[in-house]
């Protein structure tokens, strides 16, 4: 999804048969079988899309324990009792904190694979790329329990490295403290996803016509040079898009947090999203439903911004580029 | 595709430089071990090996004894085990979950790629009055956050009666607006010649067998791309079906059958990893098999 999606939709528009001069009411008739067949992906859209985002508005005005139970209208008390919860605001940076170290991590070491990987003379480059990529087509919730055995301090495999290198005298309990406890979750997350960006740099990597890299070599340009002053310029627009994806979803990692450690220890990896959950479904509490709806809708709005403020970037970024070719 | 033209323009590319360079084609390809081509494998097969050892140690683990897993770092189990597998199948009702995970997945692969192949269909090849909106609508979705809204998703599935069944939790799977499928069918359909219609309403086909029968068949890769990003989607959710079935265990998913699996026998580590690789194997099996499509499918999001 991405910026391109746009100009896809206007040349969309423009497709097909042009309009005729009948009046609305027979074009539509004459075309009714265009919007039966739009009916079913229309419906799944407004249902599961539009129609929740508009309810947890209303939602996050609402007294509300539990699906079953009355409500009530509460104005604006929720979103000032969110904003004075020291565990929302935890959350909430922590979330930020999460894609500010994972994003550009992942991203630029995914750039750096795919680089070597896009290098036609390397052999085996499929099979690498299959193993680079495995981790993605698995299921996060799964992968999220696995990897508590992977980092466990009782005999983990990560620990029993560790201690037979020498590198540590005790075992590190990597997911259970809260010092190391993010971080863990961090590099999982950017294994588990990786292969995804690589894919996008890969894809990228495509526009990169070949007898460029070859007249560059005749020139005597070594590899980093190369890179520099063709790659890097040629594909800076996917750069961007590939930075908004990635953002986003940084921000949807519930399934393999909540398996690897529930929100804890202390809070310490309570992302926004397992803050809404606890609230909502969290075992052992009285569900607050409408409590929890204005900390999504509190939080949706700040991702709405950002990714509003990168779509700017992006538009802004490509308009100069296209007045720089005009030049 | 473009991922073939790469291959062969690449193939063209070697050949080219082997017949410059003189050299006797050796009869592997025309490829020789020189140090210098080597370098890279040095270092990309440890850190594959290492970026794959989770699910190495997965299936490992779930032929060793419990003691086996605890004693030392070596992957080949002394005997196999594959009672572990027969204990987490039954015991931990892994074969209960699979069916549910079936059940759920090709429903909604069924759902999402009817509804979306019909979509694109229409958007693709056919002018119609309030078209822009239409696509406003989609555009629209892009920039929603998705992930914060399972509170009126749950609601909206109790209201219709459809929590705690698992058409509940096939429906909340196929919804959305699947931006990228709708618009790799609009791409794929737009590019057809027009004649392809007119041909078969001259022989009197419906507008609906036109698309069923002529279109749709034509437009198998699209198909396989579609099916193949919902499979992943359905097959690995959590969220969703977690909180769908928080009151009717016999309907978990996989996904979630786990989860509740390691909060009652934490200690069962052989038995969890014997769990988690029959949970993995049918999405990594497929992978290897159909990865062309995967790839071409996270690639195809980012290329529109």
């Amino acid at each position: 999804m991405s910026i391109g999606t746009a100009d896809r939709a206007q040349s969309l528009v423009r497709a097909g048969s042009p309009p005729s001069g009948k009046s609305l009411w027979q074009r539509m008739w004459s075309v009714r079988w265009c919007y039966l067949f739009m009916l079913p992906s229309l419906i799944l859209t407004v249902a599961f899309t539009l129609y929740p985002t508009v309810m947890s508005w209303y939602f996050s005005l609402l007294d509300w324990s539990g699906f079953g139970s009355d409500r009530d209208w509460a104005g604006f008390a929720n979103y000032r009792e969110v904003v004075r919860d020291d565990l929302f605001w935890n959350a909430y940076v922590r979330s930020f904190l999460f894609t500010l170290a994972g994003a550009p991590i992942k991203i630029g070491l995914a750039l750096v694979v795919a680089l070597v990987l896009n290098d036609a003379s390397l052999r085996f480059r499929s099979f690498y790329r299959t193993l680079f990529f495995l981790p993605v087509v698995t299921s996060s919730a799964i992968i999220g329990i696995v990897m508590t055995f992977i980092f466990s301090p009782l005999d983990g495999p990560v620990n029993m490295v560790l201690l037979q290198l020498g590198f540590i005298d005790i075992p590190v309990d990597f997911l259970g403290d809260p010092d190391t406890a993010l971080w863990t979750v961090v590099a999982v997350y950017i294994w588990k996803w990786f292969g995804v960006t690589m894919i996008y740099w890969l894809a990228a990597l495509q526009v990169v016509p070949r007898e460029l890299y070859e007249a560059a070599r005749i020139d005597g340009a070594n590899r980093w040079n190369m890179h520099r002053s063709i790659t890097l310029p040629l594909i800076v627009p996917f750069a961007l898009v590939i930075v908004l994806i990635t953002v986003v979803s940084a921000l949807n990692i519930f399934g393999l947090v909540q398996t690897m450690t529930g929100g804890g220890p202390f809070f310490a990896t309570e992302v926004m999203e397992l803050y809404i959950y606890r609230n909502a479904f969290g075992a052992g509490e009285v569900p607050r439903l409408g409590y929890a709806s204005a900390a999504a809708v509190f939080f949706g709005i700040t991702v709405f911004a950002v990714s509003l403020l990168q779509g700017w970037g992006l538009k802004k970024a490509n308009t100069a580029r296209a007045q720089m070719k005009t030049q | 595709m473009r991922h073939r033209a790469t291959t062969a323009i690449a193939m063209t590319a070697k050949k080219q430089r082997l017949v410059g360079a003189h050299d006797i084609p050796s009869p592997r390809r025309g490829f020789r071990w020189r140090p210098r081509s080597v370098i890279p494998h040095l270092v990309l097969l440890p850190i594959c090996f290492v970026w794959i050892y989770p699910f190495l140690w997965m299936v490992s683990a779930g032929l060793k004894t419990e003691r086996e897993i605890y004693s030392g770092l070596s992957l080949i189990p002394e005997t196999l085990r594959w009672e572990n597998f027969q204990r987490a199948w039954v015991v931990a009702r892994i074969g209960e979950y699979f069916v549910n995970t079936v059940i759920i997945t090709v429903g909604s692969i069924a759902i999402v790629l009817f509804s979306v192949a019909l979509m694109g269909y229409v958007l693709g090849r056919f002018q119609f009055p309030g078209k822009k909106l239409v696509i406003a609508i989609f555009a629209a979705t892009i920039f929603l956050p998705e992930g914060y809204t399972i509170i009126p998703i749950v609601e909206l599935l109790q209201r219709l009666h459809l929590t705690n069944s698992l058409a509940g939790v096939t429906l909340a799977q196929s919804g959305g607006a699947h931006v990228v499928m709708v618009l790799l069918f609009a791409g794929y359909f737009a590019q057809l010649p027009k004649d392809l219609e007119e041909a078969a309403v001259v022989d009197g086909a419906s507008f609906f067998r036109v698309f069923w029968e002529v279109m749709l068949p034509l437009a198998k890769p699209v198909v396989a791309t579609t099916v193949i990003l919902q499979f992943m989607s359905s097959w690995n959710a959590f969220l969703q079906p977690l909180v769908l079935t928080l009151s009717r265990p016999d309907l978990r998913t996989l996904a979630v059958g786990m989860y509740a699996f390691r909060g009652e026998y934490s200690t069962d580590w052989s038995g969890m990893a014997a769990a988690s690789a029959i949970s993995l194997a049918p999405v990594i099996i497929t992978f290897l098999f159909l990865q062309r499509y995967f790839i071409e499918g996270i690639a195809g999001s980012v290329k529109q």
